[in-house]
């Protein structure tokens, strides 16, 4: 069985947990198969794997899909306790998964201080730039001027660049991909997983329903249409001025 | 040796292999001893972390990953980790949080010492749940009483708070440490249930193959989220509870000092206070009344049982604490007409003080 395919993937989640309880054209599915397929291609052994997650929809990707050891805690603090498992048993694999929210907003100091410790860990943020679970809240990763249920006149806020953020604190590997890139964002997870100390990835996802609808994106083919157009290449981004690159994303890797 | 370093030792020789922290004062001797005695162990990980709520979440982390894990902090940092202390309580995860009380609320008086988080330790954590809160009086049982935070932490898989004060933390006196340390083993069990119709289930680590799903949400016994599922909730809630309701006896140690018959007066007391209730209870013998002690080596689950068939004995009870009255008022629940003789200068209360107190009452 060629490794990373849809039948190959399928002893790595546990059948019972489904169906997931993303809501349709959420881009979540997308990545929970992106970053199966990465370790499958990787040919690594789901038992030697601990997957941690917080609180949200990005929390759910793992837990309690994935046939392998998780750990679903407390709102913005997996990178602590993951952290803690990686130290104490550094023969396990261990991934944190979870949304903007999480990740980036209330656990925002747990991810700066993870990166500077640079303990071997990978960390995915699922940024769809919304509180999905709660209905559909401004965070970090909201672009300014975008509406959200608590922005109804646009967000008046900077959103933080994830990536950058994390080179600056001091990750060792990190990459930025669109859920519309998967061919790319599987390599990129590839790379993170392999990659000894801390590594991140900024997986960009849809969310048609929270977000999109609110902000002329409210189908799923919309949202992936998105990022087709507004992500650039870190290549071609060279080649660009500071104003053709307004309101462009930029996608690829940026340590490693 | 000081309390803060008894705290350190027994820990370690309850086979503590796991500490992360957060400095505060007066606890963070503990951190510093742990890091200096872990130092060239193998297999023992110190980390200090970037916060209070990172430090427990470590903690939770690696106790799953096979640690018997502590952390210690006062007041303020205590009042951070709460919510993962509730998260530790659900997931049913030992570990153990040293909180050296010192003066609040809020940044207060960092080195002075107080008992005001009696009822933190105790309610803290959102939620319906029961906990066990450890008091010591003594460097001594500073380290037998860290010891026994473990293993009943281990025997119960729940979080164990020892809740110290800056005066005993800071206090130095002699230690005798006994050659045998009881050390209680995790109990495994593979392929069983983690959270299962045991009162307290086997507990597996991660890593074994064991497929774990572990969650804050409410659950069934193998860790599939059960959101919406009344049976579930209410099931869990109170298993959680009645594992240590149920034991309470196992749970409970009190100490009664000079509480031989009849008493004109009972103290009630816990922590540093109790040495000085100890004292005072031993110059008013002299005097000529007779004077006991009640002594709450653990303070949650509350010790009902001792504090009724001592205190009925009583013609008086006087509960001085370094607080408003806080373990007061869990004894005026069972002895309405108990008093309480409280400090809140940040200053501890003195024998002296106690016998004015109780002479005045008297007369």
């Amino acid at each position: 069985m060629r490794l990373g395919t849809n039948s190959s993937i399928k002893r790595m989640v546990r059948p019972e947990a489904f169906p997931t309880p993303f809501c349709a054209g959420c881009g979540h599915g997308i990545l929970m198969g992106a970053i199966l397929r990465a370790i499958d291609e990787l040919g690594w052994d789901m038992r030697e794997m601990l997957f941690v997650s917080g609180i949200g929809c990005g929390g759910w990707i793992p837990s309690p899909h994935y046939a392998a050891d998780t750990l679903h805690v407390t709102h913005g603090r997996p990178i602590a306790f993951a952290t803690g498992a990686k130290l104490f048993n550094p023969k396990l694999k261990v991934v944190v998964i979870g949304g903007d929210g999480d990740i980036a907003s209330i656990g925002g100091n747990h991810l700066i201080h993870g990166a500077r410790r640079n303990v071997n860990l990978t960390v995915i943020c699922a940024n769809n730039g919304i509180y999905g679970m709660t209905g559909g809240q401004v965070t970090p990763t909201t672009p300014q001027g975008k509406r959200t249920v608590t922005t109804p006149e646009g967000n008046p806020e900077r959103p933080f660049d994830l990536s950058q953020l994390l080179v600056a604190a001091g990750a060792s590997y990190v990459a930025r991909y669109s859920v519309y890139h998967v061919r790319q964002l599987i390599g990129a997870l590839k790379a993170a997983l392999e990659h000894p100390g801390f590594s991140f990835v900024e997986a960009l996802t849809s969310c048609p329903v929270q977000y999109g609808r609110r902000n002329d994106l409210s189908t799923p083919t919309a949202m992936l249409e998105y990022f087709r157009d507004t992500c650039v290449t870190i290549a071609r981004a060279r080649t660009m001025t500071q104003e053709q690159l307004k309101d462009k994303t930029i996608i690829g890797e940026f340590i490693s | 040796m000081q309390g803060d370093e008894a705290c350190a030792e027994g820990a370690i020789a309850a086979g503590c292999n796991f500490f992360a922290g957060y400095p505060i004062t007066p606890a963070t001797e503990i951190m510093e001893q742990m890091a200096h005695r872990f130092r060239g162990l193998p297999g023992r990980v110190f980390i200090q972390m970037e916060d209070e709520l990172a430090s427990i979440g470590a903690l939770i982390g690696a106790s799953w990953a096979g640690a018997k894990a502590m952390t210690a902090t006062s007041g303020p940092g205590l009042s951070l980790m709460l919510e993962n202390l509730g998260y530790a309580i659900m997931t049913e995860t030992p570990l153990v949080v040293v909180d050296i009380q010192r003066a609040g609320p809020s940044t207060g008086q960092a080195t002075r010492p107080a008992q005001g988080d009696v009822m933190q330790a105790r309610w803290g954590a959102g939620g319906d749940y029961e906990l066990i809160v450890l008091a010591p009086w003594s460097v001594s049982e500073m380290y037998y009483e860290t010891v026994r935070a473990f293993n009943l932490a281990e025997r119960f898989r729940v979080p164990v708070i020892l809740l110290g004060d800056e005066g005993i933390g800071h206090l130095r006196e002699k230690l005798e440490v006994r050659a045998e340390t009881e050390v209680y083993a995790r109990r495994k069990s593979p392929g069983a249930a983690p959270f299962g119709q045991a009162e307290v289930p086997p507990m597996p680590s991660f890593g074994e193959g064991e497929e774990l799903l572990v969650t804050g949400s409410t659950h069934d016994a193998r860790g599939y989220r059960r959101t919406s599922d009344k049976e579930a909730q209410a099931e869990l809630v109170e298993r959680l509870a009645r594992k240590i309701s149920a034991n309470r006896q196992e749970i409970i140690r009190t100490e009664a000092l000079l509480t031989e018959g009849e008493l004109d007066v009972l103290f009630i007391a816990f922590g540093f206070t109790a040495r000085s209730a100890y004292r005072a209870a031993q110059e008013l013998r002299h005097e000529g009344l007779r004077a006991g002690l009640l002594r709450l080596s653990t303070l949650w689950p509350f010790a009902e049982e001792a504090v009724r068939e001592v205190a009925l004995r009583a013609r008086r009870v006087l509960v001085p604490e370094m607080n408003r009255g806080q373990a007061l008022r869990e004894v005026q629940r069972l002895v309405p007409e108990a008093r309480g003789y409280h400090r809140t200068d940040g200053e501890v209360i003195t024998p002296a003080e106690i016998i004015t107190a109780i002479k005045d009452w008297c007369s």
